[in-house]
């Protein structure tokens, strides 16, 4: 509201303006009647000139504007970056209990973890140590996988393998204890700035990382193929 | 001035006569057939587009044609899934080749060129016409002739690839006509519209957007043609006051 | 809402502006520079439509250069890579299509519109004094932005971007003593290779951009240093209002002639549209068939022709015969006359200020004698263009008793004649032309 005001002020402004100058040049020109009739006419607004005015200007903008969008739009990713971060099917069959595998989505490293019953169990047992246990950031996975276990099916856990600190691919340190110490109930620590998180991805307090790692939208096509990248059957 | 007005014109005129009549001369030696070409038909666009996978695409890469830029000739993602794609592509590959170029080379003497922009190096109607021209010639290392690729030699590197389809042509050098000896599984009228159909497709590839350039250029059109009033409005508006 | 409260809305806006403008103008010459380049440069009142196309010119200028910037996001200056990322752009790229076009379209309509501006210099005399200096400017844009298009042509990396580029550098070799190594320089190989596409792509994309655009702001600051000639090329300057110091004949650019040249771009506008949305390939003239087929470098097309803008002047150099050797004193045959020729067919513009010794500048005012060398001028160069986008046998030879001459290459010749015989003969003709008298002020 408040622009069109400003707009149609403007070009009465400049509809006045223009009035001016014909009185500095009613001085010079040819015909002296004539502009005497005019310099009479110099405060009235030409409206003839004013309509006509906001009438180009109006269209000429929407026309810039309108040509502004395919120069916007190509720096869009491309049909070819589309391609190459369409989802991703994998065979998550060979996957052994206690293990886990890596796939590329969209140039990111995502882990798939068959994480065995002990490991399922442990999640729900150290909530007190985590920076966001029930998983109260939104932006860090699906709906359906806010949960302790942020997972579908219980055992497989899906999540992108990069550190939401600084953006680190952290190292698996699936199992207990070993060089993590004793305290170490199994998950994955970044070398970079040493974040931590558990085996859902949940960061643990005390870590540079601020929020839990991303778990991307997916889906399970069959028992044994899980789609990574789309979660709905009319996105597909 | 309006003699030399005129004096101009009469060079000019005589000139281009001079120009076309010899033109049309230069010209005569390749005869092409008119392309059956309707970007708008998705039936033919899509029978195209399975001739051309299933024969072409085995030797001719598209290596800039996506397989899912065929959403936009009525085919859905699904329907080129089960019907196009064979070895395992994803929708939004590109339209690759297995073959070797440097085992092509060997084979048929050059690479098979890839057909992405065929269309607009060659014209529709020459592919048109060059697909429909192979005829039996034992001279020819391929066992073809085609007087559309080469004029002079009537050699090509190619081999029929469809005259199962087709049958087999023959050259009558003294009418310098084709003439089928040996038909093939169409009749000649459907051969036609097959490759037709294939051409049509090819036309399609060798430029996605054509369509909705077309369709975008007469919403730009229309509203110059507004913006020229009001521009023309407004100039009378202002120079009202010039003498 | 009472008209009481919109006029004190309008006051506070207005000073707001107001204060504003008087910040930047004590630190910056904003509203001199507005008052001396458009609301109080005086152009003479009698503009026709020739004078659309400087302005066009300029337009043509920012479109490239800015369709030039999203082109280069996606363009991979790289001979394995560079045909396929033009395809990418034409498919891949969100609208890439409709801005590769705009810049292929672009490229020729700028010299549609600066080939226009310059014969309307030309035709009202618009080179002479006080006005060299502008001219001379104005050659120079031209020649960078033939090097613009010569160089951008290599881009694409199609058959005829590689051969067209051959040829040309190939041109250089025929320079004497220097030439071989010139042209090898120039390529920075021994053929024209992924060096050369490199280093045509750093010419286009920066180098020469950056020299037109300075050469235009030249341009302008020299024409708005003299004024504007006009169609009846007579100084608005000599009469000017007593008071005010003002030309009688002048009116301001802004509005007047701002006002003016928005209707002159909107038709441009829809010229250049139906050409990008309905025959971007202008029939093979603005993008050719071959140049869909990638770069060979050991295939040649059967036939090589520059594009349209450079024709008349390849007819030149392929009109012109070579050199044929002095073989008792070592010097080989040459091709350097012809390349001497085509070279001199572009340069001899800049001439133009010196050579025309006619009292009056305008067409109007010139006698028969000055028309009729021009419209022979305007003749040659078009049958020079159309025969440069043909192979020099199209219209077959004549007979033995004319030495099985090439007749489009005996014609070439005639009209090259007339070419360099308009400019030569100028301080002649334009001497002994029957001129009219010039009015005092300007006319319709």
């Amino acid at each position: 509201m408040y622009v069109a005001e400003l707009l149609s002020i403007l070009a009465i402004q400049s509809g006045q303006s223009k009035l001016v100058h014909e009185e500095n040049m009613s001085d010079t020109p040819n015909d002296k009647k004539k502009n005497a009739a005019q310099a009479d006419q110099a405060t009235a607004v030409d409206l003839e000139k004013r309509n006509f005015l906001i009438a180009t200007s109006s269209v000429g903008a929407l026309g810039c504007a309108a040509a502004a969008v395919p120069f916007v739009l190509s720096m869009t990713p491309s049909e070819r970056a589309k391609a190459a971060g369409a989802p991703v099917e994998v065979d998550i069959s060979k996957i052994a209990p206690g293990s886990m595998m890596t796939v590329e989505w969209r140039g990111k490293p995502v882990w798939i973890i068959n994480r065995t019953e002990e490991m399922t169990a442990e999640l729900a047992k150290h909530d007190d140590q985590l920076t966001d246990p029930s998983c109260d950031v939104v932006s860090q996975q699906p709906d359906y996988c806010k949960s302790t276990d942020r997972s579908i099916k219980p055992n497989l856990a899906v999540m992108v393998g990069i550190c939401t600190h600084l953006g680190c691919s952290p190292s698996a340190k699936l199992q207990p204890k070993g060089d993590m110490g004793d305290n170490w109930t199994g998950g994955f620590f970044c070398p970079c700035h040493g974040s931590k998180f558990d085996l859902a991805g949940r960061v643990f307090k005390g870590s540079p990382a601020p929020t839990n790692l991303v778990v991307p939208p997916h889906k399970y096509l069959t028992d044994t193929t899980l789609l990574i990248g789309v979660d709905t059957e009319d996105k597909a | 001035m309006k003699n030399t007005i005129k004096l101009g014109l009469s060079v000019l005129s005589v000139l281009s006569a001079l120009l076309f009549a010899q033109h049309a001369l230069a010209n005569a030696a390749a005869h092409l057939d008119k392309a059956p070409i309707d970007a708008s038909n998705h039936e033919s666009l899509q029978r195209g587009a399975r001739t051309f996978v299933n024969n072409c695409l085995n030797c001719h890469s598209a290596n800039y044609m996506r397989y899912n830029r065929l959403l936009a000739i009525g085919l859905t993602e699904k329907q080129i899934k089960d019907n196009l794609l064979f070895a395992g592509e994803k929708v939004g590959d590109t339209m690759k080749v297995a073959i070797n170029p440097e085992e092509a080379k060997k084979w048929f003497g050059v690479a098979p060129p890839d057909l992405s922009v065929e269309v607009r190096a060659r014209g529709a109607d020459w592919v048109y016409s060059y697909m429909r021209a192979f005829y039996r010639d034992e001279t020819s290392t391929t066992g073809w002739g085609n007087c559309v690729f080469d004029p002079v030699s009537c050699k090509v590197s190619m081999p029929h690839v469809l005259y199962q389809m087709q049958g087999e042509q023959i050259m009558n050098h003294e009418t310098h006509q084709l003439e089928l000896s040996k038909p093939g599984k169409l009749a000649p009228a459907e051969y036609d519209a097959l490759v037709g159909d294939l051409t049509n497709f090819l036309a399609f590839m060798a430029e996605p957007a054509k369509q909705q350039r077309n369709h975008l250029g007469w919403i730009v059109l229309l509203f110059l043609a507004v913006l020229l009033v009001l521009t023309y409005k407004l100039k009378k508006a202002y120079w009202k006051d010039i003498h | 809402m009472t008209n009481k409260t919109n006029a004190d809305k309008k006051s506070v806006v207005a000073n707001a502006l107001g204060q504003g403008l008087e910040w930047v103008d004590a630190r910056f010459p904003l509203s001199s520079n507005i008052k001396a380049h458009l609301t109080e440069y005086y152009a003479p009142k009698n503009f026709n439509f020739w004078y659309f196309f400087g302005s066009l010119s300029l337009l043509v200028l920012v479109l490239q250069i800015l369709t030039g910037i999203f082109l280069t996001m996606h363009y991979k200056p790289d001979a394995m890579l560079a045909f396929a990322s033009v395809e990418y752009i034409m498919r891949d790229v969100p609208w890439g299509w409709l801005i590769r076009y705009m810049h292929s379209t672009g490229a020729s309509m700028f010299f549609v519109v600066v080939y226009l501006h310059m014969f309307r210099g030309i035709i009202y005399g618009s080179y002479r004094n006080p006005r060299e200096l502008i001219w001379l400017f104005g050659v120079g844009i031209f020649l960078c932005l033939m090097g613009e298009a010569f160089f951008g042509y290599l881009l694409p990396w199609g058959q005829m971007s590689y051969w067209g580029a051959q040829v040309i550098v190939n041109l250089f070799s025929a320079i004497p003593f220097v030439g071989p190594d010139v042209s090898e320089w120039l390529r920075g190989d021994y053929l024209v290779s992924d060096a050369t596409l490199n280093r045509f792509f750093a010419f286009h994309v920066i180098a020469l951009p950056f020299v037109l655009v300075g050469l235009v702001a030249a341009h302008i600051i020299a024409l708005h240093e003299v004024g504007s000639n006009n169609p009846d090329g007579i100084e608005i300057k000599k009469l000017k209002d007593k008071k005010t110091g003002i030309p009688l004949d002048g009116i301001p650019f802004h509005p007047y002639y701002t006002v003016k040249d928005i209707v002159g771009v909107v038709v441009f506008l829809m010229v250049f549209s139906t050409i990008i949305f309905f025959a971007p390939e202008m029939g093979g003239y603005f993008l050719e068939a071959n140049n869909f087929v990638p770069a060979n470098p050991l295939v040649t097309p059967a036939h090589i022709a520059p594009v349209w803008y450079f024709t008349p002047y390849y007819s030149i150099l392929r009109a012109v015969p070579p050199f044929p050797g002095v073989g008792f004193l070592g010097i080989p045959p040459s091709l350097f006359p012809g390349v001497a020729a085509m070279g001199l067919s572009v340069l001899i513009f800049a001439l133009l200020p010196w050579l025309d010794k006619s009292p009056v500048k305008s067409i109007r005012y010139r006698g028969r004698l000055y028309k009729q060398w021009l419209a022979a001028f305007v003749v040659s160069f078009i049958v020079l263009g159309y025969l440069g986008t043909e192979p020099s046998n199209v219209w077959g030879q004549f007979g033995p008793w004319f030495g099985n001459a090439e007749r489009a290459t005996v014609v070439a010749r005639i009209f090259m004649l007339v070419y360099f015989a308009f400019f030569i003969l100028m301080p002649w003709y334009s001497k002994k032309d029957k001129t009219l008298a010039v009015p005092e002020r300007v006319t319709g």
